[in-house]
């Protein structure tokens, strides 16, 4: 076991990780620890784009966007949080192009914008063209660049370790953060991170579902560690629909498509679209067109001999204008479904994409351990923290601001606060839970596969905590979920070495998202309303009397052991914008 | 809409059914176990449509969970899964199982020129330290930031469009027969990612990262075998960029 002492560490190199990166190793001695190599990130598979008001093409302001974000998000917004964000976008958006980014240009060389689902003129007029884009590649291009800008700041990383405990320490009867330890996935050796500040960056937890758009990677470990150690989780029950995945097989396709004219069309070929959101038709809210998908699907409109998919038609568009600004995912078309674009409609069918609850924070990236305490020197950015900006729905462009926006001010924050203060003791025997974790699952003889109840897993949530949801299906799958989480107790692995031995991270990731499916079933459980993200068939009207309000999520160990979730909720950040009827 | 082509694809893809024995034939090592490499065959049914990744996947979530192999997005955009399949580097997640004829056994082995550490796993580091020797970010010499961003014309930033969409997933390097003699060589993906900054109109450093690949393991190592342009599996057209930078070389103009 090594013990490494850093001002700061930050667990995950995707955009937020790297963004908080670049502030932080200016001010401080940083570590970033990856289960990846940076560039391996899944920020890198973003691409419709980045807003920004900055009305390069045509008249925009903050405030508009702000008032998109929280309308978007279902008033569930903390909307001082999204003030910050659709503020702060335009020096993000700049400081990117001062780093390198490569944006497509306007003809005067500034850089160019495309309308996105759910960014209006002057709340609600009519879609506005706020993406700040690169092709179809925006969050690769992100990814990269900010990789870069590491490399030149030196950056110091330590790839393929994998974070698998948060250490908190009680200090004068209050709780801090004192570091993290890692698993060294090359040689199976344990590290302890002693750090003044930790920053969670890891990112969403997308892979409970089967049907999504997240990588193999994406299974909510900084969620699981900080909520082992009794933290809340925020609006678990919030997860985003994107509404163009691949059929079958989820891998996304930009709503910059749709940005470009691309149309949505059932089999008879209706733009269906018109009926669900009259103004914003194909470019309202995900929430919304994922549902009118469905709906289509379920009134028997859907396309194919089962009826279980709709198109989405780019044929009208010209091919040089798909070449010049949608190459990647015409790419995917062909690549994994064998048709052409240019003269074929493209079977999608809505994917499991992002979770808009997480790790609730402030707008300084500070954690909170219940509605108002923050933890000192614990810190959280992008898809894995809930500011919450995104609130029951996030609108398309706002994550890769969002992990800019937040993940440097997380940078910064944790940077300054590591200044002020000294190490926090560790507790004692400080990889005493990952040691016992990792020697069970090795010397395991139990008879449960990882792959099989995975797949179970997945299959639970994809059919009942999806687009629709109702009591009785949200407790099939709490029913489902629990199941699993006691057969997990007698999972094993084959690979029994220490080199490289994906068999027992896989198994460790299992965990964490079973842990973190329970949290969210239980939350969608509870909310008995209709809103963004979370559409209950058996209360489809949004409940704001009773729940315009966050849901906070702890675990809890009773006396014998047993574990249980507690659900409190928290007040939403109300400023300016009042909830009315949510039209598009 | 909807033409016949589409129908048979949708028809073809409805009757799920459709699964196929194929062989998996893959290059095993675990020094852990033994000093040497073995070939390790795998018999699988599976969908013909689905990836490699996916038979990989299957092998190892369902029969042997010892077989180690990288990947993540499984679609293309992150690099991991780069691999020898029927001998050629390509990525596993973006290799469709029809394609590479599933009636002979499928080899899978790790890209060359790298130290296998494990199974499919290779040692990525002299990779990214290459990477880095190029100076792979913006560098100006502007005294004062512009408050706007700068100003790029759209010609200008097609300039280097081609060499902006690489992965760093290894392919084209761990293809070349000089990085596969000469460890030193800085490999095509290095040479790209300095493309990408020499072409850009808003950098002010060609010249040194031309001097730096001026090396004698600079670009003048390229045979110009279209190895590297061939394992792209973001359709760069590496060749062309290294000659591109070659040329850039001995006319100073970029």
């Amino acid at each position: 076991m090594k013990i490494h002492k850093y001002d700061t560490v930050i667990v995950g190199a995707g955009g937020a990780g790297m963004r908080a990166a670049i502030e932080s190793t200016k001010r401080s001695r940083t570590a970033v620890l990856t289960k990846l190599y940076p560039t391996r990130s899944h920020t890198g598979a973003a691409q419709g784009g980045m807003a920004a008001a900055l009305a390069n093409v045509e008249e925009d302001n903050w405030e508009w966007h702000t008032f998109d974000t929280v309308k978007g998000g279902d008033y569930l917004v903390d909307q001082d949080a999204a003030e910050i964000l659709a503020k702060e976008a335009i020096d993000a958006v700049l400081d990117l192009e001062k780093m390198g980014l490569p944006f497509n240009r306007t003809p005067n060389g500034t850089i160019d914008q495309r309308r996105f689902g759910g960014h209006s003129r002057n709340h609600g007029e009519a879609p506005v063209r706020r993406s700040c884009y690169a092709a179809d590649r925006t969050g690769h291009m992100i990814l990269q660049t900010l990789y870069q800008n590491c490399v030149k700041e030196g950056v110091e990383f330590f790839n393929e370790f994998y974070v698998l405990d948060q250490l908190i320490t009680e200090e004068d009867g209050v709780k801090k953060s004192a570091g993290v330890v890692a698993y060294e996935l090359a040689t199976g050796e344990i590290h302890i991170f002693q750090a003044k500040a930790v920053i969670y960056a890891s990112g969403g937890t997308g892979k409970f579902f089967k049907v999504t758009s997240n990588a193999h990677t994406l299974t909510g470990d900084g969620q699981a560690a900080v909520y082992r150690r009794g933290l809340p989780l925020e609006d678990m029950e919030f997860f985003q629909f994107h509404p163009t995945g691949i059929w079958r097989m989820g891998i996304l396709l930009t709503e910059g498509a749709r940005g470009e004219g691309g149309i949505l069309r059932n089999k008879d070929g209706e733009r269906f679209m018109e009926k669900y959101a009259p103004v914003m038709k194909d470019l309202a809210s995900r929430d919304v067109v994922s549902r009118s998908i469905y709906t289509e699907i379920r009134e028997g409109r859907g396309c194919g001999p089962e009826g279980d998919h709709v198109y989405l038609d780019l044929t009208h568009l010209p091919p040089e204008q798909l070449d010049a600004k949608l190459p990647d995912i015409t790419e995917f078309a062909r690549t994994y479904l064998g048709i052409e674009p240019y003269t074929d409609p493209i079977p999608i069918q809505p994917t499991a994409h992002y979770a808009m609850g997480g790790i609730p924070t402030n707008v300084e990236g500070e954690v909170l351990s219940d509605n108002t305490t923050v933890v000192p020197g614990l810190y959280a950015a992008g898809e894995v923290a809930c500011v919450s900006v995104h609130g029951a729905n996030r609108l398309g462009t706002n994550s890769l601001l969002d992990i800019n926006v937040f993940g440097r001010r997380a940078g910064i924050a944790a940077a300054e606060y590591a200044h002020t203060v000294g190490f926090v003791e560790l507790p004692e025997n400080p990889a005493e839970f990952v040691v016992s974790q990792i020697e069970r699952l090795r010397t395991s003889t139990g008879n449960e596969r990882v792959g099989t109840l995975r797949r179970e897993l997945q299959e639970t949530m994809d059919a009942n905590v999806m687009v629709f949801r109702t009591e009785q299906t949200i407790k099939t799958a709490v029913e489902k979920i629990a199941e699993l989480r006691e057969r997990y107790k007698n999972v094993s692995i084959q690979d029994k070495g220490r080199r490289f031995n994906t068999d027992l991270l896989e198994a460790i990731e299992l965990g964490n998202l079973l842990d973190l499916a329970e949290v969210m079933a239980v939350s969608a459980l509870a909310r008995k309303e209709s809103r963004g993200g979370h559409y209950r068939e058996d209360y489809p009207n949004r409940d704001d009397v009773n729940f315009m309000r966050h849901t906070m999520a702890y675990r809890e160990v009773g006396d014998d052991g047993a574990e249980s979730i507690r659900l409190d909720y928290k007040p939403v950040v109300q400023t300016r914008y009042q909830p009315m009827e949510r039209k598009y | 809409m909807a033409t016949p082509v589409l129908d048979k694809v949708e028809a073809e893809a409805a009757a799920s059914d459709h699964l196929i024995t194929v062989t998996f034939r893959v290059r095993r090592f675990n020094p852990e176990v033994s000093a040497d490499a073995v070939w390790e065959d795998f018999q699988l049914e599976i969908d013909p449509k689905e990836r490699v990744l996916d038979g990989l996947h299957k092998i190892k979530w369902d029969v042997d969970g010892t077989l180690t192999f990288r990947r993540s997005c499984a679609h293309g955009i992150c690099g991991s899964d780069a691999m020898r399949i029927n001998g050629k580097n390509r990525l596993a997640c973006k290799t469709l199982i029809k394609d590479i004829n599933p009636e002979k056994p499928i080899t899978v082995e790790p890209i060359k020129g790298l130290t296998v550490l494990k199974d499919l796993v290779v040692d990525m580091e002299p990779f990214f330290q290459a990477y880095r020797d190029v100076m792979p970010f913006l560098i100006t010499k502007e005294t004062n930031e512009p408050t706007r961003e700068r100003l790029q014309s759209a010609e200008d930033r097609e300039r280097f469009d081609d060499t902006t969409k690489c992965i760093l997933c290894a392919a084209c390097t761990s293809s070349c027969p000089v990085f596969w003699n000469d460890g030193q060589y800085f490999g095509p993906a290095a040479i790209v990612n300095a493309h990408r900054f020499i072409f850009d109109s808003r950098d002010e450093a060609a010249e040194q990262r031309l001097e730096i690949l001026n090396d004698r393991d600079g670009v003048w190592r390229c045979r110009t075998t279209f190895n590297c342009t061939d394992a792209c599996p973001r359709g760069i057209e590496v060749t062309k960029a290294i000659q591109e930078v070659k040329r850039a070389l001995i006319t100073r103009r970029f």
